[in-house]
């Protein structure tokens, strides 16, 4: 770990400003993943502004009807609330099926949409790894990459995002509120939060610099019976293989957002279309155009297969 | 005291603490936090600066420049030590490769560096400006490509590489029923919990090392090896270990980088590897190409069996001993086993719990179920036909001490409810699960090893018993206290037991689970030197003396110990060693495990359901301790079947899971209510004790058992180990 | 090296220290106040070794700067018991022989400690199948200890004890 200068940021605005004003810093909230990085100098920020003082812990029903998150609301908070629990139900499930007790309690919103890749090479300071070196290459592409990306990957990285939070936000449709180093705001609808790799996939997100996040707000909920199935090698504690956020509605449609497959938590508007026609039809509309490798194609039958799990068991609950 | 001749009658058969369930006497330490671990010795090494190992980057070639100026400037650095001012240094007998690499590079993240600073935050910083250019040569790092190329071993364990009895190939090809099939097992990290770490200080020409250890008296001679220093100045301390399963039977980089570290800096150093650079710096259990035939007659009688292992390690290394249980578990009259070793420049390979049979039995019980499927007999049964009381290599003239592995099956069977299992795979559903029981048979060979102990008796009549050996979470402390206080006739209360510091005398220390046999063996006979003593003082025949209550009582008088033992007190030094009673008798542990997982047959997603296991290990010394031994190695088990394996990158020679958010263990989650039943059994060939290791044996087809249990469950033979869904997934019926 | 002070709590007793910015919290506790109960197994939050309870909650020690919980209330093994005078989760590990080599055994208890408290404040957890009823049960401590990984893999005890603690608590 880099040698770094602290300070406790005062409000969301002075952040921003703090954080452009000097490039090489960055906010830490958790840090359950930022220190993992910073200590293997994956990540080399030389100050960093701590902003877990700054309120943003509350979470609000907004005058439309849906929610406002904090930034800084934990993952254990958030997955708790008894309006998630009742209204957004893929949410609390998503996050409860991530990580462990310890890390949600300590992980922040924010922090947790923020995740980076856990590809082993991008883990790894001695490996070639375009998002942590642009321009090394890329030894996942032909090497082990069971568990990574099989849509929207391109030829620089096939990295996957890790977040499960971040699928069922997808799905629901939340958006993004930040504040920027001038002091203005925007919302970023979560489908053009994170990015594909393209040939620039060391910027997972379209933040702007110094751009800091304040909030994530759910539109009204969506009703409907909600799944969150996470594939994993082990019964806890452990990155999906496949995840699949699902929510049924009365008359046989559905919303569906994937994770494990991608860079971004995946989501196809024509493939929540599909929803009547059943898994396959659905699944087929999610992974078209899907480029795998010999070690991860078994994930396209993977998630065919798992929706049809949250499909047989929607027919149970009915 | 020699042990040459089949234990009689002796003090340890009153069973008044020993084989009860005593509560662990170093566990108020362990559940406070009390207990010093090797990175934590503020109290003997005050002031200790910290060490951070630079591992290679490459996986075989040489340095070509090495700049480390940077880093010597860094904030807080005290000294750097590479190959290059670490002087002349030996290799232990035990090492494959060397433990400070350069120039040559043997295997990815060999140590090549140790940065010490005043703190660990600086130590860990400056270590990434040294500055590394590498002259990068081929290696190998294929083991299925370099099969072709592996060539006989000198030996396996000690024995000979390949054995054969009788005509292998003939009665193979002739046998009314035939299994052919190969299975693989992927190299396996032990990711015990504490990383490998020591604590180093000099004084003069001598060093002591704080370190986690399993075998304190190796440490000594292998340390002083590598140093080039006479043993009489090497300590070695490690009476805490935080898990070794055979990965810290050996000197590590950390104690020697430590010494070294110390030596520079002139004042107590402190390393502990990172827990990424564990997998690829230290050693692992080798992966292994297993085949196995066995020919059968109809109704299941084994004529023929051959098991042949492919494995790799290093130029000089060893081979994983996979086929070593095959010659010993079933009969049969025409057999064959082959090992063959191949060069592979990946990291060392070594032993990990239960070398050998941990693996051979992932193969040989798999095996064994494809034979009871072809022949129709119930697995459980098709064990029990092909019991044998002897070696089957040598016939009866080498009986087994003791073999209860068809009251093993047969109880543990009834223990599991075997008889509710439907031997037609594929047909039990429980919501998304696909339902299945598996069995397999439990083997590890029981090794003793010569042990010594020395033990007081102060005034009070309070016992201390002192040995280098190890508890490394096996309860050694606990169990040497039961027999101290057994020999003794005191309380365990009235006994202290000091372990791991090489100024002791000399143990077994603990590995092939030998270590709690043989060193309670050792304080059997320290305590029986001390009885005799103390007899004599108070006047007794010691053949007549009863040891109880505090009391030496023969003849109708009574003498407490404290008065025999005077004002000063008294102490003995003894140790067993062991004569040919294990040439003489075959010796091994026995057991079946018993397994029920679920399929989710939507995903392939295997989770243990149930887990129950029958073992024969000799006296079972604590059935508390013991049971933990055994349920911990059934989860190792449940990791081997389902989730392990080091990822070979064979472009560059690494494993790539080199952490433990890669490299999966079971967690809480995966592992459901286990069952244990422990068969009565004594061994008297096997130790005064009369027990025999159970540390292991608990590993030693569990995993098999899993895998048959999710063929029973699907009617999938996955035979590439760790069973994982999306090796399941293609196999799966449609949904 | 940024030194910065930091004020502490730990185990009821306050502390101050001057710490390099990069010293994690686990660190702190360790080397400058020599309260090395809680362990070190991984340093990137994979394995629970770390495990302290900060302001009532248990977190990885090992992912926290110390300059981060600057007037924060820290209970460490430690502060749960000792060896003369154990915690009763802590006797209970002992009774039920919740551990081997003794290494991840702080975790597990000051997580143990504090997923009882979790259960009864009502957090559920991926095994909960109704979100709003939350009790104790042995596939709820399953899953919610599997961030306190034991490789001697004593965890049928582990939850014995912890089911042992959570009975006598109601009775």
């Amino acid at each position: 770990m880099k040698a770094f200068t602290y300070e406790r940021a005062k409000s969301p605005a002075q952040a921003a400003a703090a954080a452009a004003s000097n490039p090489a810093s960055k906010f830490i909230a958790g840090g359950t993943n930022l220190l993992d990085l910073m200590k293997l100098q994956i990540e080399t920020p030389t100050h960093l502004i701590d902003v877990n003082h700054l309120g943003l812990d509350e979470v609000a029903t907004t005058k439309d009807g849906g929610l406002r998150i904090g930034a800084l609301v934990r993952n254990t908070d958030l997955a708790a609330h008894k309006l998630v629990r009742r209204d957004y139900a893929v949410l609390s499930r998503a996050l409860l099926s991530g990580a462990s007790g310890q890390l949600r309690n300590k992980a922040t919103t924010a922090g947790n949409l923020l995740q980076r890749t856990r590809c082993p090479y991008f883990y790894d300071t001695t490996k070639p790894c375009n998002k942590r070196k642009p321009g090394a290459g890329c030894a996942a592409l032909s090497g082990y990459n069971r568990n990574l990306a099989i849509l929207g990957t391109s030829a620089d990285c096939i990295a996957t995002h890790p977040s499960d939070m971040a699928v069922a936000m997808r799905l629901l449709d939340a958006t993004v509120e930040t504040v920027s180093p001038d002091g203005s705001t925007r919302a970023i609808p979560m489908a053009d939060f994170h990015r594909l790799p393209g040939n620039t996939p060391h910027i997972d997100t379209n933040l702007a610099a110094g751009e800091f996040i304040t909030s994530v707000v759910l539109p009204k909920p969506l009703g409907g019976t909600h799944f969150y199935r996470k594939v994993r090698d082990r019964a806890s504690y452990a990155f999906a293989v496949v995840s699949v956020a699902a929510v049924f509605d009365a008359s046989g449609g559905g919303r569906f957002a994937f994770g494990g497959l991608a860079h971004k938590p995946w989501r196809i508007e024509t493939a929540d279309a599909a929803a009547s026609q059943g898994p396959t039809a659905v699944a087929e509309a999610a992974l078209a155009g899907a480029k795998t490798t010999p070690q991860n194609a078994y994930k396209v039958d993977l998630t065919r297969r798992t929706l049809a799990s949250t499909f047989a068991q929607k027919g149970a609950a009915a | 005291m020699k042990f040459e001749e089949p234990a009689t009658l002796n003090p340890i058969d009153r069973s008044r603490i020993v084989g009860k369930p005593v509560d662990r006497i170093d566990g108020p330490l362990k559940v406070s936090g009390a207990a010093p671990y090797a990175y934590e010795r503020h109290d003997v090494a005050p002031g200790a600066a910290y060490g951070w190992m630079v591992g290679s980057a490459i996986a075989k070639g040489t340095i070509s420049a090495m700049d480390t100026q940077e880093a010597e400037a860094a904030p807080g650095v005290l000294a750097v030590v590479t190959h290059a001012n670490a002087g002349k240094l030996g290799k232990g007998q035990m090492n494959t490769a060397r433990l400070l690499g350069g120039p040559e590079i043997q295997h990815y993240d060999q140590a090549l560096a140790l940065v010490v600073a005043e703190t660990f935050e600086q130590a860990r910083a400056a270590a990434k400006l040294i500055r590394i250019d590498y002259a990068l040569a081929d290696g190998k790092f294929d083991l299925e490509a370099q099969k072709t190329s592996a060539a006989p071993p000198k030996k396996v364990q000690g024995s000979p590489t390949d054995t054969a009895v009788g005509d292998f190939e003939g009665a193979f090809k002739g046998a009314e029923v035939k299994i052919d099939q190969t299975y693989t097992t992927p190299d396996q990290s032990h990711a015990m919990l504490e990383p490998h770490a020591t604590t180093a200080a000099w004084s003069g020409d001598k060093v002591t090392i704080w370190t986690s250890n399993q075998m304190v008296g190796w440490g000594v001679k292998e340390l002083a090896k590598t140093l080039n220093i006479a043993p009489e100045n090497v300590q070695v301390v490690s009476p805490y270990i935080g898990g070794g399963f055979g990965s810290k039977l050996f000197l590590r980089a950390d104690a020697l980088l430590a010494a070294l570290g110390a030596r520079a800096a002139k004042r107590p150093v402190k390393v502990a590897l990172a827990r990424p650079q564990i997998p690829n710096n230290t050693t692992h259990r080798p992966a292994t190409i297993q085949r196995l035939r066995i020919g059968a007659t109809q109704d299941g009688l084994i004529q023929a069996i051959g098991h042949e292992v492919w494995a790799g390690d290093l130029p000089g290394g060893d081979v994983e001993s996979a086929a070593m249980q095959t010659r010993l578990l079933y009969a049969g009259k025409n057999r064959m086993t082959k090992h063959r070793l191949a060069v592979l420049d990946l990291p060392e390979g070594n032993a990990m719990r239960a070398p050998g049979e941990a693996v051979g039995l992932l193969a040989l019980e798999v095996a064994m179920d494809e034979l009871a499927e072809a022949c129709r007999i119930d697995p459980v049964e098709l064990r029990i036909k092909n019991d044998v009381q002897f070696d089957p290599e040598v016939g009866p003239d080498r009986p087994f001490s003791s073999r209860k592995l068809v009251e093993c099956l047969r109880k543990g069977a009834a223990q599991f409810g075997w008889a509710k299992r439907n031997p037609k795979p594929g047909q039990v559903r429980d919501g998304q699960w696909l339902v299945g029981m598996g069995v397999a048979a439990a083997f590890r060979n029981n090794l003793t090893m010569s042990s010594g102990a020395r033990i007081s008796i102060d005034r009070q009549g309070r016992i201390t018993v002192s040995t280098d050996m190890t508890d490394i979470g096996t309860g050694s402390y606990t169990i040497i206290a039961q027999t101290a206080a057994e020999m003794m006739g005191v309380g365990i209360e009235q006994v202290t037991v000091n372990l791991g510091d090489s100024s002791f005398p000399t143990s077994a220390g603990s590995g092939g689970q030998w270590g709690a046999n043989s060193s309670t063996a050792g304080v059997f006979a320290a305590c029986q030197t001390l009885r005799g003593q103390l007899a004599q003082r108070a006047g007794f025949n010691a053949e007549d003396a009863l040891f109880e209550g505090g009391m030496i009582k023969a003849a109708g008088r009574a003498v407490p110990l404290s008065e025999a033992a005077g004002r000063d007190g008294l102490t003995v030094e003894d140790k067993i060693e062991f004569g040919d009673l294990a040439k003489r008798y075959a010796q091994a542990t026995f057991g079946a495990h018993f397994a029920e997982v679920g399929v989710d047959i939507y995903t392939g997603e295997t989770r243990v359901r149930r887990m129950s296991g029958a073992f024969a290990a000799g006296r079972i010394l604590n059935p508390k301790t013991a049971r933990s031994q055994v349920i911990g190695a059934m989860t190792m088990g449940v990791g081997a079947a389902l989730m392990e394996e080091l990822v070979v990158d064979t472009r560059f020679g690494y494993f790539v899971n080199h952490d433990m958010a890669e490299y999966h263990v079971p967690v809480h989650a995966d592992i459901p209510e286990q069952e244990v039943l422990f068969i009565d059994e004594l061994d008297n060939k096997s130790s005064p004790m009369k027990a025999k290791g159970v540390g292991e044996l608990g590993i030693c087809g569990a995993g098999a058992a899993i895998a048959n249990a999710i063929y029973n469950a699907t009617g999938i033979r996955l035979r590439e180990y760790p069973l994982t869904l999306d090796k399941m997934i293609g196999k799966l019926a449609s949904v | 090296m940024n030194a910065i002070p930091v004020k502490l709590k730990v185990n009821g007793k306050d502390v101050r220290l001057t710490l390099d910015s990069r010293t994690s919290l686990l660190d702190a506790l360790r080397e400058h106040l020599h309260l090395t109960g809680s362990k070190k197994g991984c340093d990137h939050g994979q394995c629970g070794a770390c495990t302290v309870i900060v302001e009532g909650r248990r977190i990885n020690s090992c992912l926290t700067l110390a300059v981060m919980h600057d007037g924060d209330e820290v209970t460490t093994i430690e502060g749960l018991g000792s060896a003369e005078k154990l915690h009763p989760m802590q006797q209970a590990f002992v009774v039920q022989d919740g551990f081997q080599c003794g290494y991840c055994t702080p975790g597990q208890i000051c997580s143990a400690v504090a997923v009882l408290d979790e259960i009864k404040a009502g957090i559920p957890s991926h095994v909960t199948a109704d979100l709003n009823q939350v009790s104790f049960s042995d596939a709820e401590v399953r899953e919610r200890m599997s961030g306190n990984i034991c490789r001697c893999a004593a965890y049928p005890n582990i939850i014995a004890a912890i089911r042992d603690v959570a009975d006598g608590g109601k009775a």
